[in-house]
């Protein structure tokens, strides 16, 4: 059967989207939806309710039958663990009895005795878990896993639809429980960077698969993913912080631009720890807006829907404060194959030629995506369509709370490169840079990142491996233990390219090791000598002390660049521990595992 | 001066604080070593800042970038001065290429020729000093004592083969920088990785001459061939002027207690010229400026810096008590006073042909900047020159440069060098332009008030548009600047001194002599760019119009009243 407007009550456009959706499902998915759309039509609330900033929602009655459900999530950033707290919230409200945990803490022997497991996950770099994760990816993956036919799960899989990648550890554990034996209970959802509305449909639909396998009440629920925090301010509901200072802090001659911006989060009542990130939502270059909206001789003034919600905005502020355009990705130019003739997309889309795109993807945004594959024969609703929402930018906090009440202060490298004929900006670092000025606002939220704290016990030592803006949270621990006058040791390892340019916060460390709130400090330049010298290579010059401090108890902490550098000081850190410790490359190893699970060995890396 | 009053340039207190630093320095080690590789600053600690500058080097900042970094969170742009010492400013061509690649690799890319013929290297990192100081060392090159409180480069007339007395004095001038050199290995140790040697605790076996606290402050010798005062041998600790007779260098009248040095709002604080105490034969001359030394490193000021050199020692005592002291201490007495004649302390200009029959050229080099700007790449045809000079190099006193020793062949090649990048442009700048000289001052002094090198070439524009307008166009007047008032311009002996006060203002003098023999007198002070054209302007005018045949500025202006003559450094402030 094909839907039409004349059979149907649907307008043309959603007559359009459903005809193309419809006939490719799976029987299993029909069934889903038709449990999903019922869940939905018997809600009290808008189902994605993602833009909604406070739920009034009516006390939900106890249901007589109490079950079980256990939420693990692997997070890095700290979102995985944020939707798992909402989830469990949730779940609870229903009276669900919820077990919340990271799966660092997850004990795999009592995998055999669940019957309820919802896995909240993400994917980094090449397809890898993160590392909180990896002992339980491991364990699953490996031959010690059990047999797991009474289990019902289903997987949210957090990633980013620009890296080759996507969701892959997310799909891996799905298709892992699977091969165990156990049930889905609802089917995986795989989330972009604007995971809001796909997180609150997985949500929804296994509190519904929930009811139903439990047998009790069909709950009445509004399904958001949000913060439980006090301040009416979130990330759906960013805070307009005032821009205090905003320097540059690369000295003259430098390669590089690093803006320290301080913030003023007077009045919002947000509240952040060492560790935390700020979330910004930044505008779009207006010159690249335009030059994409005259691509196509769509009307600037057209107006757009920017959300489910229906709320227009006219193409130009759609396109500079809500949508991505500054990155290209595979279902991106899937959508756009839709409204193109170029035969050169469909060519490149074709499952055989995975490098090319990829090759294609790198580097390119929008608007080289319109000039190589145009005529784009699409309208200003269908032109947004294609597209991600314009996502937060995260970034590590670079101050303490306690020692700046009412403030915020981040470490932004500017990032501006030429690739294919064009000089490409950093959506948030540029606008930073250039367009940003004290008594300027900015829309922020808090982001909460559990897995990058300071150990609770303020005598334990701790050690920080920070080069280039990585140094950031650093900063705000420094600043936390000033003020705390916490008496643990702390060595701080820092590198950039040139010394004279590039030492952040230099007269800080100064000072704070003259106060001896910072132990010891050790730098790296790597363009100032011959050979390149970076943080690893002190680390390894002081092998023997660092390995006493691994000794005595110290924490590891690692922010800044994961491709290169987090994985050359984790590959140090080995060397490290077999060298001074005496273990071979399997001890040093599991070690090391061992202290991921001791949160003894934290990352903040990307 | 009257018995009854103590002079106030006597020691009075306990020593300052740089001799202590001096005294727990271990004969200038202090904690060299660790700070230089302390990793968390570019630059060192004030007190082993102290002992660097007995090293040759001392710690500045670009002072243009202070504020701007504060804001950074970044400390200020440390770097490192070096000073070479190179007595009689004589380098070969083989040191010059060295002296222009570590310019390169560790310095800010120039080389500055300074006013007592050493080369100066400026911005150097500290993680690049040692590394810097040992590819010097393995050309021959060294800074040990080129600052500090110690003798520094001993200057002389670097005209070479003009006659053999001028090689001769050359010689000499290398023997007083060598055998009045500190003797400690801490240099060695320090950059050369020399091992440590344990020190006799006997001061006087260490350091034979200077001892464990070394001198109050600098000490200066300079050697003079009469009649070009080209070393201002008048503003020395200790100035020899070379007595020729029948062709042949005899001895050296000795002339001590100059100084160029003052402090702004102290009138006990002045510049002095050096007088003339009589005439010792030339192969006693190292022992005679070893006892002077001496005798200051035992009278010397130790508790007041700005009052500790030498001429204050003398000042405070009278010229009769050092005679004898000196005397006393030799065993014996100089001669009478040798006649001599100084006719100006500038350079000549382009080629000139010696003794021997082969060449020099002078390049007149502005400001001692070697370096290479638009339209005019003196540092790179400097580089090429070096390639294929056989003779050698020779930093004049006016920081200009000298090649010395060119056969006939090397002239024409040179002279073909020097075409193509159209270096005789400089040598036919205005007289004006050719006498002037300035310090370094901002942005790396430490102790600048006012801009010197950077601002004098502008100003000697205006001037030249005065002169011209004058019909003064090719009269050479000595003008000098310096952006604070030690003096290492040697303002105070300028027709024209500028001596900066604060940015942008200066107090300007008038009536030093033109041959160097007569301190200058203050006419304005504390006066910006407008002022010091609007009071040169009818000056000028009045000297193109009223002076007589071969009256220099410096004389007119004394004749003419505008200023008192200086007779005396005692004097330099009475108006």
């Amino acid at each position: 059967m094909t839907l039409q407007v004349t059979n149907s009550p649907f307008s043309e456009e959603q007559v359009e989207l459903l005809n193309r959706l419809l006939p490719n499902i799976t029987e299993a998915q029909q069934n889903w939806l038709s449990g999903y759309l019922t869940a939905v039509s018997t809600a009290t609330s808008p189902l994605i309710a993602a833009d909604v900033a406070v739920l009034d929602r009516p006390a939900v009655e106890a249901p007589t039958v109490v079950k079980e459900v256990t939420i693990l999530y692997g997070s890095q950033t700290g979102n995985g663990q944020g939707i798992a707290e909402q989830v469990a919230a949730k779940l609870k409200e229903q009276s669900f009895d919820v077990t919340i945990q990271s799966m660092s803490d997850f004990k795999p022997n009592t995998l055999k005795k669940l019957e309820h497991l919802l896995l909240v996950v993400s994917t980094h770099g090449e397809g890898d878990p993160p590392d909180t994760a990896l002992p339980f990816y491991e364990f699953l993956h490996g031959r010690r896993a059990p047999k797991l036919d009474h289990l019902h799960y289903s997987v949210l899989a957090l990633g980013d639809s620009s890296y080759e990648f996507f969701c892959k550890t997310g799909a891996d554990f799905d298709q892992r429980l699977t091969e165990l034996g156990a049930t889905p209970l609802a089917p995986r959802v795989d989330c972009d960077l604007d995971y809001d509305e796909p997180a609150a449909q997985w949500l929804a639909a296994v509190e519904v698969a929930l009811q139903i396998h439990t047998g009790g009440q069909t709950a009445t629920s509004s399904v958001a993913v949000e913060s439980t925090s006090s301040t009416p301010y979130s990330r759906t509901n960013p805070f307009q912080a005032e821009v205090l200072e905003n320097i540059n802090l690369n000295g003259r001659g430098s390669n590089k631009e690093t803006r320290h911006l301080e913030l003023s989060l007077e009045g919002s009542g947000l509240h952040y720890e060492p560790g935390d990130s700020l979330g910004i939502f930044p505008e779009n270059n207006s010159e690249l807006v335009d030059k994409i909206i005259s691509s196509g001789s769509w009307n600037a003034e057209e107006t757009v829907e920017i959300n489910s919600k229906g709320e227009r905005r006219a193409l130009r502020v759609a396109l500079l404060n809500h949508f991505e355009i500054t990155v290209l990705t595979k279902p991106l130019l899937e959508k756009l194959s839709n409204y193109s003739e170029s035969e050169s997309l469909k060519q490149l889309l074709t499952s055989d030629r995975a490098d090319e795109l990829r090759t294609y993807i790198e580097g390119r945004d929008l608007f080289d995506a319109l000039t190589d594959f145009g005529p784009v024969s699409a309208s200003e609703q269908q032109l947004v369509s294609i597209l991600r929402k314009l996502p937060a930018r995260l970034y590590s906090i670079a101050s303490s709370l306690q020692a700046n009440p009412d403030e915020v202060h981040l470490t932004i490298g500017v990032v501006r490169y030429e690739t294919h004929g064009r000089t490409r900006q950093g959506v948030c670092s540029v606008q930073c840079a250039e367009h940003l000025q004290p008594g300027d606002t900015l829309p922020v939220y808090v982001h909460k990142n559990e897995n990058f704290r300071l150990p609770s016990n303020s005598e334990t030592p701790i050690i920080m491996i920070g080069p280039g803006t990585g140094i950031a949270p650093f900063r705000s621990f420094i600043e936390e233990r000033s003020e705390t006058g916490a008496e643990g040791k702390s060595w701080l390892f820092f590198g950039d390219q040139h010394y004279v340019t590039d030492f952040y916060y230099q007269t800080e460390w100064q000072n704070y090791v003259k106060d001896g709130v910072l132990t010891r400090l050790d730098v790296a330049f790597s363009r100032d000598t011959e050979e390149k010298v970076y943080v690893q290579h002190r680390m390894k010059e002081s092998s023997q002390e660092l390995y006493q401090w691994i000794e005595d108890g110290a924490v590891i902490y690692v922010c800044g660049d994961e491709q290169n550098m987090a994985k050359d000081v984790h590959a140090t850190l080995l060397e490290i521990l077999q060298q001074e410790g005496g273990k071979s490359l399997e001890e040093a190893e599991q070690f090391m595992t061992q202290l991921i699970q001791e949160k003894r060995y934290q990352r903040d890396v990307y | 001066m009257t018995s009854t009053t103590r002079p106030v340039h006597i020691q009075d207190g306990p020593p300052s604080d740089v001799e202590e630093i001096k005294i727990e320095s271990d004969y200038l080690r202090g904690n060299l070593i660790q700070t230089m590789k302390d990793s968390i600053s570019a630059g060192i600690p004030e007190d082993d800042n102290r002992l660097m500058k007995f090293h040759g080097s001392y710690l500045q900042d670009d002072r243009d970038l202070r504020t701007e970094r504060q804001r950074q969170k970044l400390e200020p742009a440390y770097q490192f001065m070096i000073r070479v010492r190179t007595p009689g400013g004589f380098a070969t061509p083989k040191q010059w290429l060295v002296m222009d690649e570590l310019a390169h690799k560790y310095g800010n890319g120039t080389l500055k020729l300074t006013t007592r013929q050493a080369f100066q290297m400026h911005g150097i990192l500290k993680w690049n000093m040692k590394k810097n100081i040992q590819e010097m060392n393995d050309a021959l090159l060294d800074s040990i004592a080129a600052c500090g409180d110690v003798n520094r480069n001993v200057m002389c007339s670097p005209n070479p083969n003009e006659s053999p007395v001028h090689e001769e004095v050359y010689e000499w001038s290398k023997r007083l920088s060598e055998d009045l050199l500190p003797r400690t290995n801490a240099y060695h140790e320090i950059w050369l990785d020399g091992e440590k040697v344990v020190d006799s605790t006997e001061a006087t076996e260490v350091e034979p001459i200077y001892g464990a606290t070394y001198l109050p402050r600098k000490f200066k010798i300079g050697i003079a061939v009469p009649p070009m005062n080209d070393v201002d041998v008048f503003s020395q600790d200790i100035g020899l002027i070379a007595i020729v007779e029948n062709g042949k260098l005899t001895g050296f009248n000795v002339a001590v207690g100059g100084g160029m040095g003052m402090a702004h709002g102290d009138e006990q604080t002045y510049p002095q010229l050096a007088r003339l105490i009589g005439y010792t034969p030339a192969d006693q001359v190292v022992e005679v400026a070893k006892q002077l030394m001496m005798i200051q490193r035992d009278h010397g000021n130790r508790s007041v810096r700005k009052y500790a050199r030498f001429k204050y020692t003398i000042d405070a005592r009278g010229l009769d008590w050092l005679i004898t002291e000196l005397h006393q201490r030799l065993g014996w007495e100089l001669d009478e006073v040798r006649p001599y004649h100084f006719d100006h302390t500038g350079d000549r200009y382009g080629w000139v042909e010696a003794s021997n029959g082969h060449w020099n050229y002078t390049f007149f080099v502005e400001n001692g900047r070697i370096r290479d700007t638009e339209g005019y790449q003196l540092m790179t045809a400097l580089r090429e020159i070096a390639e294929i000079h056989t003779g050698d190099f020779r930093l004049s006193p006016n920081q200009n440069l000298v090649l010395g020793d060119v056969t006939t062949p090397k002239k024409k090649e040179i002279e073909e060098i020097i075409a193509r990048y159209e270096l005789e442009s400089a040598t036919s700048q205005s007289a004006l332009r050719r006498n002037s000289m300035a310090c370094v001052a901002l942005p790396t002094c430490g102790l600048a008030m006012a801009e010197a090198e950077r601002y004098l070439p502008s100003l000697i524009t205006k001037i030249e548009g005065l002169l011209d307008e004058a019909g003064l166009g090719d009269e050479e007047i000595v003008t000098r600047m310096t952006g604070c008032p030690n003096g290492c311009a040697r303002s105070a002996l300028a027709e024209i001194g500028f001596i900066g006060k604060g940015p942008g203002k200066y107090n300007m003098y008038l009536g030093g002599g033109f041959a160097g023999e007569r301190l200058s007198k203050i006419y304005r002070e504390n006066i910006g760019e407008k002022e010091i054209l609007d009071e040169l302007q009818p000056i000028l005018n009045r000297y193109a119009k009223e002076r007589e045949t071969g009256e220099h500025f410096g004389d007119f202006v004394i004749r003419a009243g505008i200023v008192a003559a200086t007779t005396d450094g005692t004097n330099f402030h009475t108006v």
